[in-house]
């Protein structure tokens, strides 16, 4: 699809937060507190801030709840009635202020939930997702997106992708055709294309590795010390899997109360020591070596081999948040 | 408008305060039928969490009653069940979960009309504090909000 | 610093042990656990302010154990926490050597675990004046009030696990969390699922936790849930006298005075 670019002040992109308030919309944005920047529902432009590498969390709670009622089933003494879960009552939502590696996350998300069948609750919330990027201006020494195909200032998957120019104004790159209804409905806020180029305006993000070369590499690695040696200091906990935009891994539970229960869907992490047992008690992921292993393959072999897009964007985020300091980017790197 | 009607789950041992309230009846005293009566082998064996899950099921206030000390029927279950409670409900009020709903009481098998009045005075207590509808907000969220 | 590293080098090479479990160079500006197992390699040992991890948690661990007796890099919480262990029946003197760090970053060799609590004396665990002062300011609120404050803190709360991972006295090869038949804590990370699972950790760590913060530390989140063991720390010393572990003692909750006080039972 053809990308129109339009100019946009710095001082109309409150104006376009206020009209999608005011048309209704939710929008979830990077609100900073003292030890994390999460994306929040926000209510005003002011509770947003703009002082961010990435947020600790990623945007895909957005479309995969960490805790998504199913249906929800009461029984009485002849019949048992099962409610499924509403897909009417999800708003539509803009996700304000995602980076270039958050948005290009939903793809291999999306096609994670459209494998053997479509997952009707995650298609809903996605098509209700307005995705309006902003370019990274800087990255730090975890960011690898470059290494992954993506950059700095990748379209891919946006809506509408902002990118701040030296006048402190924003080239707006319209993607997608919901990014142009949203042009459309606040055409007056959209001036004629900036004639500075948008390329000196981004960060430089070093290129460590090859996709490619990475996939071919992996498929002969299943045994290999390398897992152990760089797994030894995990603590076996979650973390890395629940910040990152692309973990997809969940549990069904069951919760119920007396006659009447539901059914969720909670969010899961090939980390844990949980995820892979058994009822006999045999656990086939038996170390964190077996568990690490499994987390790199899925991403870096397993997914591109199934739907040609690799499995980590490279925002870096497991790296900043483990626990024990372990990065995937020295992991990969090492091979 | 029908008045309030306190919900109260009562968890006691068998060999005390079980046997107490047995004798409560026995002995026909009357008292407030607010009470559902759980029966332990004893408080030691009543683990906190319980306490929790009868507030996340909808209770108003919780008794939690057994021998009194020394007179445990395995000679240190109470003793031990103490010391939980005394820092279990520390964490609680640091917390905020009303630690006023719980009424903690030694009763023991011979005390029919101690356990009448521990159970009366307890349902006057929580009918004045009403319906715990803080509590019931985060257990029934899932009810209310499609998702998290 | 050279101390330690020629230490954990003539251990390694001696075989008196197999890996030396200590802190290197991490990521950025950060340090890691680092685990060596060739004397060559003793040389990327380092200890500064930076070290905060505590590596006592490696010590239970079967993936670590499978290297064979370990060495470790011990400044005090990770002391305080190898002698909790020990009155847990976790570790046995033979089953490790400990590479002390004192405050001055002077190595301090242990022969026995009752050194080590010797050595501690000098260093009871004290709470800090300013998480004092939090606390009282969330003890006085209103009880509506507190409550609300505590969902809302735990809300982001989206259960990784990694304030129990990261906890050395963590090391139940199954967690009361993972019993699932029928689930005993809700899976789910809703409001309810988060508030018992944080009362139940915290009951857990009740008259064991050595405050050594490392469950704050590891939260993704930022969730002051140290707090939650801080206070409870408070109460074991106000109702049952001076805290810290002792070897030949029993934790708080495993046992009990006939004389012990309360005021609420009636």
């Amino acid at each position: 699809m053809q990308i129109d670019n339009y100019l946009i002040r710095q001082t109309s992109l409150e104006k376009l937060f206020n009209n999608l308030i005011g048309n209704g919309k939710t929008v979830f944005a990077p609100q900073a507190s003292e030890k994390r920047i999460l994306f929040e529902k926000v209510k005003a432009f002011s509770e947003i801030t703009d002082n961010y590498l990435v947020t600790t969390n990623a945007a895909k709670s957005v479309v995969f709840p960490r805790t998504e009622k199913l249906f929800s089933y009461k029984k009485t003494k002849e019949t048992t009635e099962i409610t499924d879960a509403s897909t009417e009552a999800v708003p539509e939502v803009v996700l304000w202020g995602t980076r270039p590696c958050d948005a290009a996350a939903f793809i291999p998300l999306t096609d994670t939930f459209n494998g053997d069948y479509p997952d009707i609750l995650y298609n809903n919330r996605r098509g209700k997702v307005y995705l309006l990027s902003f370019s990274c201006a800087t990255c730090d020494e975890y960011c690898f997106c470059t290494s992954v195909n993506g950059s700095p200032g990748n379209t891919a998957g946006s809506d509408i992708l902002f990118t701040k120019l030296s006048t402190g104004d924003y080239l707006a790159e319209v993607i997608t055709e919901k990014g142009k209804k949203l042009v459309a409905e606040n055409q007056t806020l959209f001036e004629a294309a900036p004639e500075e180029e948008k390329e000196p305006n981004l960060a430089k993000v070093k290129t460590y590795f090859n996709q490619d070369e990475i996939q071919a590499k992996l498929q002969n690695l299943f045994e290999n010390p390398v897992w152990d040696e760089k797994s030894r200091a995990c603590l076996g906990c979650g973390s890395c899997a629940f910040v990152c935009p692309v973990c997809s891994c969940f549990d069904i539970q069951d919760e119920k109360h007396g006659s009447k229960g539901t059914r969720l869907r909670c969010w899961d992490s090939c980390g844990f020591s949980l995820f892979t047992l058994h009822t006999s008690g045999h656990n086939p992921r038996e170390t964190q070596g077996a568990r690490w292993r499994q987390r790199i393959l899925h991403k870096f072999l397993y997914m591109p081999d199934k739907s040609k897009v690799a499995g980590c964007v490279g925002c870096g985020r497991c790296s900043r948040v483990c626990p024990a300091d372990i990065n995937i980017l020295e992991t990969v790197t090492s091979i | 408008m029908t008045e309030f009607e306190p919900k109260i789950v009562a968890f006691v041992c068998n060999w005390c305060t079980y046997a107490g309230a047995d004798l409560t009846g026995t002995s026909r005293i009357k008292y407030a039928q607010n009470v559902k009566i759980i029966r332990f082998p004893c408080t030691g064996r009543i683990d906190f969490m319980l306490l929790l899950k009868a507030f996340g099921e909808g209770a108003d206030g919780i008794i939690v009653s057994g021998c009194h000390p020394n007179d445990c029927h395995y000679t240190s279950g109470n003793f031990h069940a103490r010391r939980r409670w005394i820092m279990f409900r520390g964490l609680l009020d640091l917390l905020g979960i009303d630690v006023r709903r719980i009424q903690y009481s030694w009763v023991s098998a011979a005390e029919g009309a101690k356990w009448a009045d521990v159970v009366n005075t307890t349902v006057t207590a929580i009918r004045e504090l009403g319906p715990y509808t803080d509590y019931a907000k985060v257990a029934n969220y899932l009810e209310k909000e499609a998702n998290v | 610093m050279n101390e330690l590293i020629q230490k954990a080098k003539s251990l390694l090479e001696s075989d008196t042990v197999q890996v030396v479990i200590g802190y290197g160079k991490g990521s950025a500006d950060k340090t890691r656990a680092i685990f060596l197992t060739k004397p060559e390699d003793c040389d990327q040992l380092l200890f500064d302010s930076r070290c905060v991890q505590n590596l006592a948690v490696y010590l239970t661990k079967h993936e670590i154990k499978h290297l064979g007796k370990p060495a470790i890099v011990a400044p005090i919480p990770v002391l305080r926490s190898i002698l909790q262990l020990a009155v847990e029946n976790q570790l046995k003197e033979s089953d490790l050597v400990i590479l002390g760090v004192s405050p001055e970053s002077k190595l301090i060799e242990f022969d026995s675990f009752g050194a080590i609590e010797l050595f501690l004396n000098a260093y009871k665990i004290q709470i800090d004046e300013k998480y004092k002062a939090t606390i009282d300011k969330i003890k006085a609120m209103p009880v509506s009030e507190r409550f609300a404050f505590w969902i809302k803190e735990l809300e982001p709360c989206f259960k990784c696990y990694a304030c129990r991972a990261a906890c050395p006295l963590c090391y139940c090869p199954k967690c009361t969390v993972e019993n699932n038949q029928p689930q005993w804590i809700p899976a789910a990370s809703h409001l309810l699922g988060n508030l018992e699972w944080h009362v139940m950790r915290a009951m857990h760590l009740a008259g064991r936790c050595t405050d050594c913060e490392a469950c704050y530390n590891a939260c993704p989140m930022g969730i002051p849930i140290h707090l939650l063991t801080k206070s409870m720390l408070q109460d074991v010393e106000e109702h049952f006298g001076p805290y810290g572990p002792s070897v030949g003692k029993r934790n708080t909750l495993s046992s009990f005075n006939p004389d012990d006080k309360e005021s609420f039972i009636r």
